[in-house]
């Protein structure tokens, strides 16, 4: 079947079945593999996208239940030339070791300050709920946030 | 006595020593850059930034110059695995070694060059200056048989004294393309025709396949071909999400004998199993009594790596030969055992890494690429991507093994320990790839020519497996240190962080706790006076000193504090660690204090993010991690059955290095597992007099420990 996707601001069309979950639309049929994939049961955070204003994970998100929405990938948070703060704030910290869980991050964060520009540790925390690290990098993730957010007020 | 005619080739530096030529480290080249080819890889420890300050430092180039080639048996020096926190000792220090020899030689020729000595020679990002001026650059000097010779060890690298990027905290190389979502890791590699594939593993590891009706799953849109070779299953689709269905419905097409003969599920099995016993250690008379006895037993269960991202490789076949990208720690040692099991020449193999998601041991990173090489062969010319889905991760990785220690001690009528034991359980903590008289690939045991495991072990002392840490590094004046290995286990194991070292060193720290109890001696003066190590002392001194440590502070009731302190396989890391615990309805670590020296430091920020992340991940191992299984296989299959610790759960991190620019560097990525473990412990008891002697600390263990 067809679909067409808004997908960080675009249109795009895309071939597949129903139920295929976005997951893999997003990375194999539009290249967009800064969503990762880490367990498919939406449990670990890894594959988070923001869906029209909310963080919502996308590796059992059908793609049918995409279509008519915004969806923005990590891959719009910034560019090479201009990095998002948040992006500048994780290389500022040294915020993480492997780094795969980073993308599901930076979306789940992007989502809470876009509504929330200045929250707490436990709003953080809060909205970190659905994400996964299994380095051990939080004390780290968590200050790289509140530097971004900081940096964000001032701008 | 005989002359021998020849001196033997001196002894080189870390891995120099089996990789002599000095162009198998590093090519400089006329662009103004210069390429480095280590052998040892990234797996989110952040090694290669070390390794890269490592060799400008001695080249005297701008870091920025230098360009890494992923490790590939094609053409990088056989470094062994990159395990063991050894990849500053080995990969480091060849590079230091072969950049100072390669320096030294680019110098030769400028002299000549100048038409100067020596001693006139000064160098700036790599240009070469003489003091009576003129001036020329390595890129000039550099032609490709400039490097092509064996390395002397007759150049000295430079002192700490004169280190000038070695000990600053460079920002990670690696890290700008991972937080921009680039396509950096082997799950994300596209290839022009990629096919996805998908394993359809047994019900269990004694399981086998009895029969399969692949027709209705051949008939799936997309299925390009189904790969039946004995037990081992799996599909080849155009699309990854055909795959997945796919495998799901081959899955269900089989008919497996069941094998459901696995034990309960409690350490203490291994006490029930014939054992190799072995002697590791006795000082003094292990008979000596004291005026009190003590004995403890601590546990702990089968644990797993649970990488966030599920292993990954892609492979392609071309006129029998194959091309593969993985994330193994060991691309030699995978080599090997993929030809044996190919039954093919290891020339015929090209092994490349490419990074993959946190490894902290061996994880499925090797079995994944051997499953993508049996599907690849099966559509020739045609590359396969094969990630394996969470439930196969957690279902078929190698797990660490659950272990038993026994510890007796006397102590003397002043609290002193006059006598120690300490006698453990295990199985082995290393099955990787490599090993002798087998083939270490899950599917090669699945094959219709199966080829049987080789002989599950430990390396060897003084850093050990199993045994790994269970020699205390206080010095008491008489012990005994007894290893019993039972090499057949139920569930595979092999090397997850700190390998026995997790165990051994909770129990000796709680144990202590309990003797400094006993003695009626403050935890912290209690080690330090059983040590003799200055820089042990230094890092107890240290973190109780951070964590304003008050002799014989007691807990509350709810809130209490336990210190620890080992050194990573008695020769690496020094780590003394303070936790603070609240105790509820469940544990919670507030805050974590830890003093860590590893010698020098080549990037202090470096090791303090491995010491940080090691902390909490032991802090979630400690407090809820345990594989399950029934009869017949692993029931732990997703991160609801497992576990870990969550955002809202993480403690306070307040950490400190002691740099010592003069000693030489060690590792640092696996000396928090057992400290952690064990302050944790100790600080639960600290808050409510209960001791938890078995991992992990639930609730359960808590209730019932209270009312032991």
């Amino acid at each position: 079947m067809s679909f067409e996707l808004q997908v960080n601001g675009k249109a795009r069309t895309v071939d597949a079945e129903a139920e295929t979950p976005l997951l893999y639309v997003l990375r194999n049929d539009l290249g967009l593999a800064g969503t990762r994939y880490g367990c498919g049961l939406g449990q670990c955070g890894a594959c988070t996208v923001i869906i029209d204003g909310k963080a919502v994970q996308s590796c059992d998100l059908p793609v049918s239940a995409a279509v008519g929405k915004n969806i923005t990938t990590v891959e719009a948070l910034g560019t090479d030339q201009a990095l998002h703060p948040l992006q500048q704030a994780f290389i500022a910290e040294q915020a993480a070791q492997c780094g795969y869980c980073a993308s599901g991050i930076l979306m789940s964060v992007k989502a809470l300050l876009d509504v929330n520009p200045d929250p707490d540790d436990a709003a953080i925390r809060a909205a970190l709920d659905g994400n996964l690290c299994r380095c051990g990098t939080h004390s780290r993730i968590l200050r790289a946030i509140k530097r971004a957010a900081k940096e964000m007020r001032k701008a | 006595m005989a002359q021998a005619k020849e001196a033997a080739p001196r002894k080189l530096p870390g891995s120099l020593e089996t990789n002599r030529r000095l162009d198998r480290w590093i090519t400089i080249n006329a662009d103004g850059t210069v390429t480095v080819t280590p052998g040892k890889v990234e797996i989110g420890q952040g090694i290669l930034t070390a390794l890269v300050q490592m060799t400008a430092e001695e080249l005297d180039i701008d870091v920025s110059r230098i360009r890494l080639v992923p490790a590939t048996t094609a053409v990088s020096p056989n470094e062994g695995i990159t395990s063991g926190s050894r990849s500053i000792q080995e990969g480091g220090l060849a590079l230091r070694h072969a950049a100072a020899e390669a320096r030294g030689l680019l110098l030769e020729r400028a002299a000549k060059k100048l038409g100067v000595t020596l001693e006139q020679l000064t160098v700036k990002d790599g240009v070469v200056s003489a003091r009576s001026g003129g001036s020329v650059s390595y890129w000039e000097l550099a032609t490709p048989d400039l490097l092509a010779r064996e390395a002397t060890f007759d150049v000295v690298a430079k002192g700490h004294e004169e280190h000038e990027v070695v000990g600053t905290s460079l920002a990670r190389v690696d890290l700008p393309p991972k937080v921009m979502g680039k396509p950096v890791y082997v799950q994300d590699m596209v290839l022009p025709g990629m096919l996805h594939g998908r394993v359809a593993r047994p019900p269990g590891p004694r399981a086998r396949l009895k029969s399969l009706d692949a027709k209705e799953v051949e008939a799936m849109p997309g299925v390009v071909a189904v790969v039946r070779d004995g037990s081992f299953l799996g599909v080849v689709a155009e699309r990854e999400d055909q795959a997945i269905r796919a495998a799901r419905r081959l899955a269900r097409s089989a008919q497996w004998t069941q094998g459901a003969d696995l034990p309960a599920n409690d350490p203490r099995h291994l006490l029930t199993l014939k054992a190799e016993t072995e002697v590791i250690s006795e000082k003094g008379d292990p008979a000596t009594a004291g005026a009190r006895q003590f004995t403890a037993e601590y546990t702990k269960p089968y644990i797993a790596h649970a990488s966030l991202a599920p292993s990954c490789s892609v492979a392609q076949w071309e006129g029998g030969k194959v091309r593969v990208w993985t994330h193994s720690q060991g691309i030699f040692p995978l080599r090997g055992d993929m030809a044996q099991a190919l039954n093919m020449p290891e020339a015929d193999i090209v092994i490349t890494h490419a990074e993959g998601a946190g490894c902290y041991g061996h994880n499925a990173a090797d079995d994944v690429t051997m499953d993508a090489v049996l599907l690849a062969r099966a559509v020739p010319g045609k590359p396969v991507r094969l990630q394996w889905m969470r439930e196969d991760e957690f279902g078929w990785e190698p797990f660490s093994s659950p272990m038993v220690v026994r510890l007796n001690a006397s102590l003397d009528d002043k609290g002193n320990i006059v006598n120690w034991g300490h006698e453990l359980w295990s199985h082995a903590h290393s099955t990787r790839p490599g090993g002798k008289g087998g083939v270490n690939l899950l599917a090669a045991w699945h094959l219709e020519k199966p080829v049987p495991a080789a002989k599950p072990g430990n390396p060897p002392l003084p850093g050990g497996g199993s045994h790994r840490n269970a020699i205390p590094l206080y010095d008491f004046p008489n012990q005994k240190v007894t290893n019993n290995l039972i090499r057949e286990s139920p569930l595979r194991t092999s090397a997850l962080r700190a390998l026995g070292g997790f165990a051994n060193a909770f129990a000796i720290e709680g144990f202590m706790d309990e003797l400094a109890e006993a003695a009626g001696a403050d935890p912290v003066e209690y080690r330090l006076r059983h040590l003799k190590d200055p820089r042990a002392k230094a890092v107890i001194e240290k973190v109780a000193q951070m964590a304003k440590w008050k002799a014989n502070e007691k807990g509350d009731g709810e809130r209490g504090r336990g210190v620890a302190f080992a050194r990573y396989k008695n020769l690496a890391a020094y780590l003394a660690v303070i936790a603070e615990v609240e105790v509820g309805e469940v544990v919670r670590v507030t805050k974590l204090w830890g003093a860590v020296d590893v010698g020098q430091a080549i990037n202090p920020d470096g090791v303090l993010n491995q010491i940080e992340g090691g902390m909490i991940q032991s802090a979630s191992m400690a407090l809820k991690e345990r594989i399950d299984f029934d009869k017949t296989g692993v029931t732990t299959l997703n991160w609801e059955d497992y576990p870990i610790l969550k955002f809202g759960e993480v403690p306070e991190l307040e950490v400190a290095l002691i740099n010592r620019p003069e000693a030489p560097p060690v590792g640092a990525g696996e000396g928090t597992q057992g400290p952690v473990a064990a302050a944790i412990a100790n600080a639960i008891y600290n808050a409510l007099g209960a001791r938890l002697r078995d991992m992990p600390f639930t609730r359960d263990r808590i209730v019932a420990a209270l009312s032991a």
